[in-house]
């Protein structure tokens, strides 16, 4: 167990819907949903999921707190947006489902070998190093998530992909050494720093 | 229309629905005077367009029937249809009031005999039975109509049409010369009834009623299930005419939903639960409804007729918002998509006919009044001391069954008549 997510089973004990609702973003409007399911049926990765959103509430509520923060319904989220388009309580659905994951992710409790868990990491990291994506690194990375000759095999598949994104100048060799940024990474980072403060803050704010 | 009588001590219905025919009579049998206004050709509203009541399962005609003799028994009682109130000013106790009157084109003479309208070709939509059937350009706009007057079709003014069916009513009955006519008139209190129409059902997109022909609402429903209705009564579905028996019924469409109306319609519950009665009435152990429900709100006395219901095993109660509804092409049938509350199952159920329960919204909508009242945040009339003596009864005061619209209506005759006898005390 990370020590965060030892410290939250201690803070919140029994209430799962608590913790929620002071850590995870938008976590507030749990409590709104009425059950109705217009959610879960309106998800185009609806089949996909293990726990569909709608039931994803009530696990909350009921305290299943290891089987829904370890879950990987919430990483299927593709960010569409139906559901909150349809939701006849106006719940911000798309939200709540990047901040279970995100949460689930800082308790490390998220599951390790989910692909889009892997992505938003190095895409993350890549981008947070200089404030710009680093295409080249970021490509060059997802190829070898899985393993180097994985990684030999998708690169041959994509080799298409790109000569043609280094012909329309969306990529660029170079970017293998250093590589382009914003004007002040340092500046940057003291921002990131500052925002992550602030949600630990946000964390600890809550007294049970 | 040189005779209407009114003084501040008279009392303005506006609405002949149930609850404006009920404050009418309330105030009229206690002895004040009384005008109802309505909108259209005959009173009743939209009570005589059920087929039946819930809870009874009585006949609407019935209670129909008691009131409009009541309304003819009563001198007191001054009704005026085709009419609409286009201002008020004054205020309690001293209201000037404008009314403007549509020609009907027919006058007291008609017998309703029917002949205008056997030599009248023109035919236009039915609304009385909304949209569903035609009726003629010359029309009794339903059985139990009151007046049981004919109405011709302003539509047919001027076309041959207008001078057959003159020519062919035998008692001087239809005068083309009538005109608009506005009145004002002066009274110490107003009544407002003029009750709700359901949610138009094109804006809830995800249920396709614009797009897919066997979705349609409960008030066309109630019209199909009607033996004096289109069908004769035969739940016959749009696209291809077969008769439906296995019938699905969506609840709280365009009801307790941010996107749409946000109050719970309280109606629409009980009336499924009635509608499903229908289906079985007519089609014994073949029929079959599927009612879809976030939660089923039926309350107080009316829970006993929700467990007669719940018994029935040919009516299956899934608890699910549906999500969406497809059409598959080769059968007609609606598919309806979504997932179960109990159980979290996804389904893909098809029916032969879809019935969206509509919500309720106040037939006037919040800026259209010809007078500032105050009203919530879902357009339903508040009781409130800035209204001065003009209050709601019925429907205009809230979603509301046919029970419980009548309790609003007589405790609106009360405060009107308190009013209009404040106004005789000070005065005599
Ligand atoms: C599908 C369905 C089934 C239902 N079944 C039942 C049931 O079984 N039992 C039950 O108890 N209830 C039932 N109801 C509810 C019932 O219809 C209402 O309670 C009832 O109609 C309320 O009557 P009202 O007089 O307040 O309004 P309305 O019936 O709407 O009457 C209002 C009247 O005012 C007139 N009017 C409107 N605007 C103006 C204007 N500007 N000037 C003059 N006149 C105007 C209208 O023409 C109408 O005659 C059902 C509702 C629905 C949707
Ligand atoms: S659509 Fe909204 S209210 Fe309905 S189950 Fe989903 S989150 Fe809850
Ligand atoms: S009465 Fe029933 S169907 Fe109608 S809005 Fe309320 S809960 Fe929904």
């Amino acid at each position: 167990m990370s020590n965060l997510n030892q410290a939250m089973v201690e803070k919140y004990r029994n209430s799962f819907l608590q913790e929620v609702q002071a850590n995870v973003e938008e976590g507030d409007w749990v409590k709104m949903c009425m059950q109705c399911g217009v959610c879960a049926g309106s998800c185009p990765m609806g089949p996909y999921w293990e726990h569909p959103p709608q039931e994803i509430f009530m696990m909350i509520r009921a305290g299943k707190r290891e089987e829904v923060l370890s879950s990987d319904s919430m990483w299927m989220c593709t960010s569409c947006y139906n559901c909150i388009a349809r939701c006849p309580r106006g719940l911000p659905i798309t939200h709540i489902m990047h901040g279970l994951a995100h949460y689930a992710d800082r308790l490390g409790l998220a599951p390790k070998e989910q692909p889009t868990r892997k992505f938003a990491n190095k895409f993350w990291d890549n981008l947070t190093k200089k404030g710009r994506v680093n295409e080249l690194k970021l490509g060059l990375a997802l190829y070898f998530m899985n393993g180097f000759f994985e990684g030999i095999k998708v690169a041959l598949a994509n080799q298409k992909l790109g000569l043609n994104m280094l012909k329309a100048k969306r990529m660029s060799i170079a970017e293998m050494f250093g590589g382009h940024g914003v004007k002040d990474s340092n500046g940057l980072h003291a921002i990131l720093k500052k925002a992550r403060e602030i949600e630990l803050a946000k964390a600890d704010e809550f007294k049970g | 229309m040189a005779d209407i009588i009114a003084t501040n001590e008279t009392i303005l219905v506006v609405g002949g629905g149930i609850s404006g025919m009920t404050a009418a009579l309330e105030a009229a049998e206690y002895g004040k005077q009384i005008i109802l206004v309505e909108k259209n050709p005959s009173v009743g509203g939209r009570v005589s367009q059920l087929y039946k009541y819930f809870p009874k399962l009585c006949h609407p005609t019935c209670g129909q029937e008691i009131n409009q003799r009541r309304i003819k028994a009563n001198p007191n009682i001054r009704m005026m249809t085709m009419t609409e109130v286009t201002s008020v000013s004054g205020e309690e106790g001293n209201y000037s009031v404008t009314l403007t009157s549509q020609p009907r084109y027919v006058n007291e003479n008609c017998t309703a005999c029917g002949d205008c309208g056997d030599v009248v070709e023109a035919e236009f939509d039915d609304d009385y039975n909304y949209g569903l059937g035609k009726r003629k350009g010359v029309y009794l706009p339903h059985k139990m109509a009151y007046p049981q007057r004919y109405v011709l079709d302003p539509q047919i003014v001027g076309t041959p049409d207008a001078t057959k069916a003159a020519e062919a009513c035998k008692y001087g009955a239809i005068d083309l010369d009538m005109q608009e006519e506005t009145n004002t008139i002066t009274v110490g209190a107003i009544i407002w009834a003029t009750g709700w129409k359901p949610y138009d059902a094109n804006k809830i997109q995800p249920y396709g009623y614009d797009r897919i022909q066997n979705v349609i609402t409960s008030v066309e429903f109630e019209r199909l299930s009607d033996p004096h209705g289109p069908t004769g009564g035969k739940i016959l579905r749009p696209s291809d005419g077969k008769e439906a028996k296995d019938i699905a019924f969506i609840q709280c469409a365009g009801s307790r939903d941010q996107n749409y109306l946000k109050h719970c319609s309280r109606i629409c519950c009980m009336a499924s639960l009635k509608q499903t009665t229908y289906v079985r009435e007519r089609y014994g152990d073949e029929g079959k409804a599927s009612i879809y429900y976030i939660d089923i709100r039926a309350i107080d006395r009316i829970d006993d007729f929700y467990q007669k219901v719940q018994a029935d095993e040919n009516v299956h109660f899934i608890k699910s918002k549906v999500a969406n509804i497809v059409e598959d092409k080769a059968s007609g049938n609606p598919v309806l998509r979504g997932v179960d509350t109990e159980g979290y199952n996804r389904y893909e159920n098809p029916h032969e006919l879809v019935v969206l329960a509509v919500g309720m919204e106040p037939s006037v909508p919040a800026g259209d009044f010809p007078v500032t009242v105050k009203v919530n945040e879902h357009g339903f009339i508040e009781q409130d001391e800035s209204n001065g003596a003009i209050f709601a009864a019925g429907c205009s005061a809230d979603a509301l069954d046919v029970n419980r619209a009548v309790q609003s209506a007589t405790a609106s005759a009360l405060r009107a008549i308190q009013v209009v006898n404040r106004v005789a005390g000070t005065e005599g």
